[in-house]
């Protein structure tokens, strides 16, 4: 590929400073890369250091170390240039209601971001081509209302149609449809699709739901304590998943039929005690019952740490990876 | 003689909000269930499921219009006078809710929230048996007994869903009822919550009313499924013939929207369902569900429905299951 991807995570690590003196690794070292119109699903548990590498991606958050990189360039953390960031990469958050401000009109709502970003031009048709774009129409009909007055799928038709009417090229969508009823979800999904497809913008969303990545998403990246742990096309992943997280968390979830319950025990690790070597090893099915001794590789899952590496039996040119070291 | 009455059994319960001029937030509601068993309600926002849970419980709000019968053992729920009521609430039936956090006291140790569920129920039982009995039920939810002196908040959100279901347990209920008992929890989390309700279900004999948006966990975890919409079951039936082949509009509508994982029907498909649920003060005449229907007729505007049979051991109030029972 010459042309370089439209959003880049180059080795980003995002640290905070808990109580006393412990240090979280929330990111510790991510590679991923989202292409033009392209739909990446970034998928975790909570407290896998997803929202945070979402964060960081917005330029909310300064890595440590590495860097993110828009059309090639690395970000510059100036109040200027991030506000001109922010007009490309937009950001929808989980709960549209926190997200409106209840005593502003969804026109005001709407017209905000254009007001911020000083566009230049007739404000109105601007906000009605957005209300029109994400299906609230006749957009005129809106501009009078508050968020209260429309139901939740409206409200968050709302936050799109606010983040769309700036033109950006890259959507992050924090959990965009966990509060919503199902058949509501199912519109609201079929709206970003829409939004791909006739505008070319790409979307990294960030989500616990396997379902919600088979249905919109090219690909998925499974993140496990601050690391990318699995990706690859959302075929590929989720029919063949080959890291044992991704295995597990697959078996769990009721959408997907006929595989074995692995359920892992206890909850997602701390951040501030990252385990040495594979840092799933104190909760991975394959240590606990022995196979990866008998594959000769449990001293190396204990000890060594692992990047992403290409798994085998992978059709040629496939990007499908993973960290583990009974894998590839 | 009579067989004897099931653990559970609604009648046409209807339960009606004061607010605004009464609010029908549940229109006639029937269903039962047999000891041992698990019936999951499913449903949107607003469709009633959780009115349901608090009127068997009769936890509502004080001005709140309840009518019909909740048979538990037989004996009528809603008839109980306070002193009754509080007999058979923990013993009898119990209820888990979702939101752990809120429920528990946050400044009294856990182990004490449940040896005051006990002694509420159990007056003079002996200290030293009282500590181990709070003991054992942690044990029995999968928390080490020395987790008793732990305040909720020392606990992680899955914990603390699990000492609710320890303390619903406290006396030994026939009946659980689990208002979205797994809704705010990680999936790993959620799993291992629903397999200790599984094995509590069958290790006790426990009977559970599962109820829940989640259809996709209902149809993997509940034997039979109602889906309710505008106050009323619209579908029921076993769970997994429910999920994979509904007989109503709605409850089709309602499983397209949650994807089956490798099957390519919703591969790059969202399914949803337009429109919104009906304002319970402004239903719409005929079936409540007509004018988001896709396969709506025009009788349907003005005919009302019932749960009319649709299959063996199932019911759906849609006219089309009528065509079919034509000979």
């Amino acid at each position: 590929m010459s042309e370089p991807a439209l959003l880049e995570v180059r080795d980003v690590h995002v640290r905070f400073r808990g109580g006393g003196g412990a240090v979280a690794r929330a990111v510790d070292g991510v590679d991923l890369a989202v292409g033009h119109g392209e739909v990446l699903a970034l998928v975790g548990e909570s407290g896998c250091g997803k929202t945070t590498l979402a964060r960081a991606i917005l330029g909310l958050e300064r890595p440590v170390e590495g860097e993110v990189r828009y059309e090639g360039a690395p970000l510059v953390y100036r109040t200027d240039a991030l506000r001109r960031y922010r007009r490309s990469v937009q950001m929808i958050f989980q709960d549209p209601s926190g997200a409106l401000n209840p005593r502003q009109t969804i026109y005001e709502a709407v017209a905000e971001g254009l007001r911020i970003q000083k566009v230049a031009g007739a404000e109105e048709p601007l906000v009605a081509d957005a209300l029109g774009r994400a299906g609230l129409r006749p957009p005129e009909r809106f501009f009078a209302l508050y968020p209260y007055e429309v139901s939740g799928g409206q409200r968050q038709r709302v936050v799109i149609a606010g983040a769309m009417v700036l033109k950006p090229r890259l959507l992050v969508a924090d959990e965009p449809v966990s509060s919503l009823d199902a058949s509501v979800r199912g519109e609201i999904l079929q709206l970003m699709l829409g939004l791909v497809h006739e505008t070319g913008i790409s979307i990294l969303v960030v989500t616990h739901d396997l379902g919600l990545a088979w249905n919109i998403a090219d690909r998925v990246a499974v993140m496990y304590l601050g690391r990318i742990v699995e990706q690859g096309t959302t075929e590929e992943l989720l029919d063949a998943p080959r890291h044992p997280y991704t295995q597990a968390l697959l078996s769990v979830v009721p959408e997907k039929r006929g595989l074995a319950q692995q359920i892992l025990q206890g909850e997602a690790p701390d951040p501030t005690r990252v385990p040495a070597g594979c840092r799933f090893h104190p909760r991975c099915p394959l240590v606990a019952s022995g196979e990866a001794k008998r594959l000769g590789i449990e001293e190396r899952c204990r000890g060594e740490d692992l990047a992403l590496r290409p798994v085998s039996g992978a059709a040629a040119g496939s990007a499908h990876v993973a960290a583990c070291h009974a894998v590839g | 003689m009579n067989a004897a009455p099931p653990l559970l059994e609604v009648r046409d319960l209807c339960v009606t909000y004061p607010s605004g001029g009464g609010v029908p937030a549940v229109r006639g509601v029937s269903f039962r269930l047999d000891r041992g068993e698990t019936l999951g309600v499913a449903g949107e926002s607003g469709c009633g499921k959780s009115t349901v849970a608090g009127a068997l419980l009769r936890l509502l709000p004080r001005g709140t219009q309840v009518t019909g019968e909740v048979l538990l053992d037989g004996e009528d729920v809603l008839a109980m006078d306070a002193e009754r009521l509080r007999a058979v609430r923990w013993t009898e039936l119990a209820i888990v809710f979702q939101g752990a956090l809120h429920t528990l006291n946050p400044v009294k140790r856990v182990g004490w929230q449940i040896e005051e569920a006990i002694t509420t129920h159990q007056h003079g039982i002996a200290r030293s048996e009282l500590r181990s009995r709070v003991a054992e039920l942690l044990e029995t939810v999968g928390i080490p007994g020395r987790r008793a002196a732990d305040y909720p908040h020392q606990l992680s959100g899955g914990q603390r869903q699990r000492v609710l279901i320890g303390l619903a347990l406290a006396c030994s209920p026939h009946l659980l009822i689990a208002d979205e008992p797994t809704t705010a929890l990680d999936v790993m989390v959620q799993a291992q919550v629903l397999r200790l309700l599984e094995e509590l279900q069958r290790d006790f004999g426990l009977a559970v009313v599962f109820i829940t948006h989640d259809l996709s966990t209902l149809a993997s975890v509940c034997r039979r499924l109602a889906v309710m919409y505008a106050g009323r079951i619209v579908e029921e039936g076993p769970s997994d013939q429910v999920f994979a082949e509904p007989r109503h509009p709605y409850t089709k509508a309602l499983a397209a929207a949650f994807p089956i994982i490798g099957d390519p029907r919703f591969r790059l498909a969202p399914s949803g369902l337009p429109g919104d649920p009906p304002d319970p003060r402004e239903l719409p005449a005929g079936c409540a569900f007509h004018p988001r229907c896709a396969v709506a007729r025009p009788e349907c505007a003005t005919r009302g429905v019932e749960l009319w049979p649709a299959g063996e051991g199932r019911r759906a109030a849609c006219v089309q299951v009528l065509d079919e029972a034509l000979p």
